[in-house]
């Protein structure tokens, strides 16, 4: 009995010894999310035990499974990610790749990692923030201000679907939103990869989330490292409210309100619409 | 009267500022460095690129643009090479003119923009269709940003020296570059393949040729007077 104990102890204080050495690298950035705060150390085991067989030990999405993968594995030595709620070229916020981490990426084999611990998650972030020198010296960009949502009525879908047409969304994801656009069969991310725009037919869920904010945020943020770009320079927020109501027509597996505006003014007034994509003329 | 004192005035001021500035020291004698660049070999042919998908930029063209990876010209010349001062350089006051890119007809003209470490830089879209300005920057941050037609330049720099592949998604020929460097002295060569580096002090230089296939070469160049010193570069050029 007493020699458990003091085997306790011993792998205890052993821990302690353990966790006060494990400090996070002088000069990087602190990781916290809400009242969580992150420890690299504690993160690096996580991640060799949930992330190296994909991401790779190095971080350079060179794992094991990569090769069998597509779309490839994030490489973090890069610091380029998709889902953010900062401008495009700036790094994401913890925050935004927690609910990455959270949330995994629908058509693509990131999971979502709901199960561990929040601890855990960000633990993890903090050491995935270790592989690129960018978190030492950049500081994450400021998140985008999404102002409240627009009336989803008839109007504004209209004027969505005109928005849809004057930035030419059809190149890459066609003109009903299948994917199929002029540019598509071309697409590579950074890497050079394959890559294919966002089917909005099948699709339920998005790549950085499911509700209208989220939709809102992919296209004024970008999603860096894909094709995707950002529009914030180009929609102001109305159209963008506009442009989110319009894409949520084009998604028949979800019965949003939009669709159910939509599918009750369109058997009178299809007629009205002016065709999308190329054909419709500049 | 007083008018005519106010005048004599204004002449001495004018008098002592014209003493001023011929009696300031004069700028140290300067030199430059010349040069042409070549290749030997077989170079990769450049192809005709179909615009049949954008039909706006292809109607601008009555013959097919071509792909501009390795542009030759006479006498084995290579174009679009850039020639910089990586070593030697004097730091200078940084460059504050602006760095054109433009989209025209689903080109970038120039091929190859070259700027300075933290110059400003703006892009235009000429065109009647909406490009996406994708610079593919590893050391500097990624950006990817839409610009459709009838939009306002978009403004950019880079703060660190890298070469930056510029594509854009929609229209997958496009393909240039934007060369930042960490310094001031260069020159792209042109079809003749010759560049021009000029206001050199005296002193060791190291002067390097960038082309986007076939890499980079340096030399040691001295220049010793006020004439221009020879430095002549050869790259081998491999079919693909």
């Amino acid at each position: 009995m007493s020699m458990r104990t003091a085997g306790l102890w011993c792998s205890a204080s052993l821990g302690l010894l353990l966790v006060a050495f494990a400090a996070p690298p002088a000069g990087a950035q602190e990781t916290v999310v809400g009242s969580v705060h992150g420890n690299a150390s504690a993160g690096k085991e996580h991640y060799r035990r949930f992330c190296v067989g994909c991401h790779g030990q190095a971080g350079d999405g060179q794992g094991e499974n990569a090769a069998w993968i597509s779309p490839k594995p994030r490489d973090f030595t890069a610091a380029v990610f998709e889902c953010r709620s900062t401008p495009t070229g700036t790094l994401p916020t913890d925050e935004d790749l927690y609910n990455s981490v959270t949330r995994g990426f629908v058509t693509t084999n990131m999971p979502p990692w709901l199960p561990l611990t929040q601890q855990t998650r960000v633990d993890a972030i903090a050491y995935i923030k270790t592989f690129s020198p960018r978190w030492k010296t950049e500081k994450p960009g400021t998140p985008i201000v999404i102002p409240p949502e627009t009336p989803a009525d008839i109007a504004s879908i209209l004027r969505g679907r005109d928005v849809f047409q004057k930035m030419q969304c059809w190149q890459c994801h066609g003109p009903a939103g299948h994917g199929d656009g002029p540019a598509s069969s071309t697409l590579v991310d950074s890497k050079g990869d394959p890559i294919r725009p966002y089917n909005f037919s099948t699709g339920t869920r998005f790549k950085c989330g499911t509700t209208n904010r989220d939709i809102y945020r992919d296209f004024m943020t970008g999603l860096d490292g894909t094709p995707m770009p950002s529009f914030a320079d180009n929609i102001t927020p109305n159209e963008a409210w506009d442009l989110v109501h319009f894409l949520r027509t084009l998604q028949p597996e979800v019965k949003s309100p939009e669709l159910v505006v939509w599918e009750a003014w369109m058997p009178t007034h299809a007629s009205e619409l002016k065709p999308l994509g190329p054909d419709a003329g500049q | 009267m007083r008018t005519k004192v106010l005048s004599s005035l204004a002449l001495g001021v004018l008098a002592v500022a014209a003493m001023g500035a011929l009696a300031a020291p004069a700028a140290p004698p300067a030199g430059s460095i010349t040069g042409t660049v070549t290749y030997t070999g077989t170079p990769p042919k450049m192809k005709p690129i179909d615009m049949a998908k954008e039909p706006t930029c292809a109607k601008q063209h009555p013959t097919p643009v071509m792909t501009e990876n390795v542009v030759t010209g006479p006498n084995n010349s290579l174009q679009y090479v850039v020639v910089y001062i990586s070593a030697g350089d004097q730091a200078g006051p940084a460059a504050t003119a602006t760095v054109r890119y433009d989209q025209k007809g689903c080109e970038y003209v120039p091929h190859v923009a070259v700027m300075e470490a933290g110059q400003p830089l703006e892009i235009y879209n000429n065109d009647q269709t909406a490009h996406n300005i994708h610079p593919l920057a590893k050391v500097n941050p990624e950006w990817n940003k839409s610009q459709p037609p009838g939009s306002p330049p978009i403004q950019a720099k880079y703060d660190k020296p890298e070469f930056i592949p510029v594509k854009c998604n929609i229209h997958p020929w496009m393909h240039g570059y934007f060369v930042v460097l960490g310094t001031q002295n260069y020159s792209v060569t042109g079809n003749d393949g010759t560049f021009s580096l000029k206001g050199l002090p005296p002193g060791k230089y190291t002067v390097t040729a960038w082309q986007e296939k076939f890499g980079t070469q340096s030399q040691e160049v001295t220049v010793t007077g006020t004439g221009a010193t020879k430095a002549d570069f050869v790259f081998k050029a491999l079919p693909y």
